[in-house]
């Protein structure tokens, strides 16, 4: 993402590169090249992986390690407790999974790695190629077990109570759009927030340079401003990554719950 | 905007390699670790309910083993208390008892003096009459030479006397 010229392209950073000449690897005519997309998707895993079994050792007296974890999975049994009820219980692998997957792919990309040389921190979550399977994922789940614990009544979703006869097949056309909306806001809403934070911060980062590169006068004067903005940004990207996270897994649970509980 | 240039040469790489992981978050992490944590936490908070509710029972037991003490201790001071009254009014039953014996023997002693001393009295009167008519009736044969019987004196005297 090094400036050319003199400029810096903010959108070169979710290029999509084949790590370790895997660019050839293919799989029934589709390229499944290890791409530094995949590899922070595993990288986000093994440190998930990591996080959890620090949580697992399973004392009567948590340490602070295991108090997190378990902070973590408490979080996420209340939170579909609360809006799937008792029924939740069985969703928390899932939406655990999903929601500490998330953050930790959009904290992890927020790391300042390239200060080391050759080091790039890449945010999958910034990519709908990926959101947009989790977001899928999210809703199969929600149409298989609506359909599978509902069968064909589970389309009464999409006629709210106390709807006018005459309304019914306006309002079950809406109601089945905006059902048929969700896996793309759901994905998009995700890509965009991390999209849009980490180009604002590479825009910023350029200008910092751009300044310091155009010699005394203004430019540093830019520099040093850009410089204490891009510190307030990374502070709400951070926050940004955590809503993300929670957004996604919030919504997932209320999906869930349509498909649980109908309404 | 890579994302969507790059969509077509990539998307298949993209899928494939997060099913992969996120399959791989989900099953070993999700699935195999999670209900551990949480099979933790649940144990934890089932022993702490159920010291909690022994910390209870132990409680109301030592309340109710405080209560019957409280009980046992009025009842013996109830019954302690019967006894000294018991023993009081006894005591001054006995004295009442006494008093009144001795009450009685000395007013029966007191009656008798009375009586002896009512004898007494009557006797020195009929003594004081008998000496007054024999003194009037020596009186009268002196001065008035007449000789009064005795009888006749004594009803003077006593006529005299009553006066």
């Amino acid at each position: 993402m090094a400036a050319e010229a003199g400029k810096v392209d903010p959108m070169h950073q979710f290029t999509i590169q084949p790590l370790f000449g895997s660019g050839n690897w293919e799989i029934a005519g589709y390229n499944i090249a290890f791409t530094n997309s995949a590899l922070w998707m595993v990288i986000s895993a093994v440190v998930l992986l990591l996080f959890v079994m620090g949580g697992m050792k399973r004392e009567l007296v948590p340490g602070r390690w295991q108090m997190a974890v378990e902070s973590f999975t408490g979080f996420i049994d209340s939170m579909l407790a609360a809006n799937i009820g008792p029924a939740g219980k069985k969703y928390v692998p899932y939406v655990f999974s999903l929601f500490m997957f998330i953050l930790f792919a959009n904290i992890l990309g927020l790391m300042p790695l390239a200060v080391i040389p050759g080091l790039h921190a890449f945010t999958f979550t910034s990519h709908f190629s990926a959101t947009g399977v989790l977001a899928i994922l999210s809703f199969a789940i929600v149409l298989i077990v609506g359909f599978a614990k509902h069968k064909l009544h589970f389309f009464s979703l999409f006629v709210p109570h106390g709807t006018p006869l005459l309304m019914i097949p306006l309002i079950f056309v809406i109601e089945l759009v905006s059902f048929l909306v969700r896996p793309f806001s759901l994905g998009l809403r995700l890509f965009v927030a991390m999209m849009a934070g980490h180009v604002l911060l590479e825009v910023l980062s350029g200008f910092v340079i751009n300044g310091l590169n155009a010699g005394l006068g203004i430019g540093p004067v830019v520099s040093v401003l850009s410089f204490i903005l891009m510190i307030a940004i990374v502070a709400l990207e951070f926050l940004v990554a955590g809503i993300q996270a929670y957004v996604f897994a919030l919504l997932t649970s209320l999906y869930i719950n349509d498909a649980e509980n109908l309404h | 905007m890579p994302q969507i240039a790059q969509l077509s040469a990539t998307y298949a790489s993209q899928i494939f390699w997060i099913l992969l992981v996120f399959g791989f978050v989900f099953f070993v992490i999700g699935k195999g670790m999670v209900p551990k944590v949480m099979a933790t936490v649940e144990a934890r908070d089932k022993q702490i309910a159920s010291d909690l509710a022994a910390a209870e029972q132990a409680r109301n037991a030592a309340d109710a083993e405080e209560e019957a003490w409280r009980k046992r201790e009025n009842e013996n001071r109830a019954k302690a208390q019967a006894i000294i009254s018991a023993a009081k009014a006894d005591a001054a039953k006995t004295t009442e008892d006494r008093l009144a014996e001795v009450n009685a023997r000395l007013d029966t002693r007191v009656n008798e003096a009375d009586v002896r001393i009512a004898a007494s009295r009557d006797a020195a009167m009929y003594e004081i009459e008998a000496v007054a008519a024999e003194a009037a009736g020596d009186i009268v044969t002196r001065i008035a030479g007449i000789t009064v019987d005795d009888a006749t004196a004594r009803a003077a005297v006593k006529s005299a006397m009553r006066h």
